[in-house]
């Protein structure tokens, strides 16, 4: 990636991150908030994963979402709360590859946001897809460490993708400083 | 391409990641670095919601039942602005809060304090052409939490926002002024700069104060800006 000085300029007056906090059911989740496209798209895909924490255990009073470019005629935004067992799903399509600002290409990929109590900011990853040919090339993953690269690219499970969450500790997930 | 490229928070804006003071975070913190994510389409663009989001009343949480809450009614409004003081319109605003009594309508809420028949604390609204929003409301209340000893959350209203792009989306809260709770808090101190910390607190606003009726309070929220367009375009 090619670094780029005016990217560590900095703002000076921006509002301070907080927790989401453990009652965030109260309004975040929304009826239709995990369909980031139709469930009848013919193209749509699940993505069902777990969040867990440092000790194993289960997330239970997260909120993932997801956000993606180029999928047009559908919505594009998924959020789901995860369950008690730090489930959370998503009903998407796959997205093309992007062009990117240095001239490069993007792989096909989500972002995403997870929030908890417990984290007093978000936490911003990306779900690739196993099977996508661009991934070799793109240069989110080729920046990051191979051993660890595993984390971001999604499963293929039958229905569509697994893909967990580890917010800390063995197999931790890689999240990113955007 | 010329994407927009949005500037990062100085240093002591947010909260670390690690941050053990707040006892839920010692298990959900990575520990591994944050590696840099260039700022893509992915991270310029956001979704844009519409008036289909709202409800009638979401953005008035004393008039979603058929009786009125208990306790002190507030307005509760500001501007949603990037950091060079560009408005951000048409944005989706969502808040949660606690009811008079300090008790949230929540299953996981249990401590022996009144929950309020009509008061769900959830609202929604989505900015105007200025970037400004307003709710109606009522004053939350504190709480206790088991983070440490006599742990009491100072009174706070939770904020979601989405900006125009996912480099913009925040969760933050919202304090009153004067709350003698905030400086023993471990979640509004683990904002590194005080001055950081000063901007969650509300200010209160005589010249919005509805009379006999409700008083009011000012919450601008300042979002990440796009300082350097004009030298990506000579780019």
């Amino acid at each position: 990636m090619r670094e780029r000085a005016c990217e560590r300029t900095i703002g000076p007056d921006l509002t301070p991150s907080q927790t989401v906090g453990p009652f965030l059911h109260i309004v975040l989740p929304w009826a239709d908030g995990p369909f980031a496209a139709a469930p009848d798209s013919p193209d749509a895909i699940a993505i069902d994963g777990r969040v867990v924490d440092g000790a194993g255990n289960p997330v239970p009073d997260g909120l993932v979402e997801t956000w993606q470019v180029g999928s047009d005629g559908h919505r594009g935004f998924g959020r789901c709360a995860t369950d008690q067992d730090g489930w959370y799903r998503i009903v998407t399509v796959r997205p093309p590859p992007q062009a990117g600002r240095d001239g490069d290409t993007e792989a096909p990929h989500l972002d995403v946001s997870v929030f908890a109590r417990g984290l007093l900011r978000r936490l911003v990853t990306r779900i690739y897809f196993p099977d996508a040919t661009e991934n070799a090339a793109d240069p989110v993953l080729s920046a990051v460490d191979p051993a660890r690269r595993g984390t971001l690219v999604a499963t293929a499970v039958d229905g569509g993708y697994r893909f967990d969450i580890v917010l800390q500790g063995d197999g931790e997930t890689v999240f990113f400083d955007v | 391409m010329n994407l927009p490229l949005f500037e990062r928070a100085a240093d002591g804006v947010h909260p670390p990641v690690s941050y053990p003071a707040y006892r839920s975070n010692v298990f959900r913190s990575p520990r591994q670095p944050l590696i840099v994510l260039p700022q893509n389409l992915t991270e310029v663009t956001a979704p844009v919601f519409g008036e289909d989001r709202l409800g009638p009343d979401d953005a008035d949480l004393t008039r979603q039942f058929d009786s009125e809450p208990l306790g002190q009614r507030i307005i509760v409004h500001g501007r949603v602005i990037e950091a060079d003081g560009r408005p951000v319109p048409n944005t989706l605003v969502e808040i949660w809060q606690a009811n008079a009594s300090g008790r949230y309508r929540h299953a996981n809420d249990n401590w022996p304090a009144p929950l309020d028949p009509n008061f769900a604390g959830a609202g929604r609204t989505i900015t105007d052409d200025g970037g400004r929003y307003t709710f109606t409301t009522i004053q939350p209340g504190a709480y206790p939490w088991g983070n440490h000893h006599n742990a009491w959350r100072p009174a706070h209203i939770h904020f979601s926002l989405f900006g125009r792009a996912f480099t913009q989306r925040l969760v933050t809260q919202m304090y009153f002024p004067g709350d003698p709770l905030m400086p023993l808090d471990p979640i509004f101190n683990s904002i590194p700069d005080p001055k950081a910390r000063d901007r969650l607190v509300a200010r209160f606003d005589i010249d919005r104060t509805l009379p006999d009726w409700a008083l009011a309070f000012e919450f601008d929220i300042v979002l990440r800006g796009t300082p350097f367009e004009a030298a990506d375009h000579d780019a």
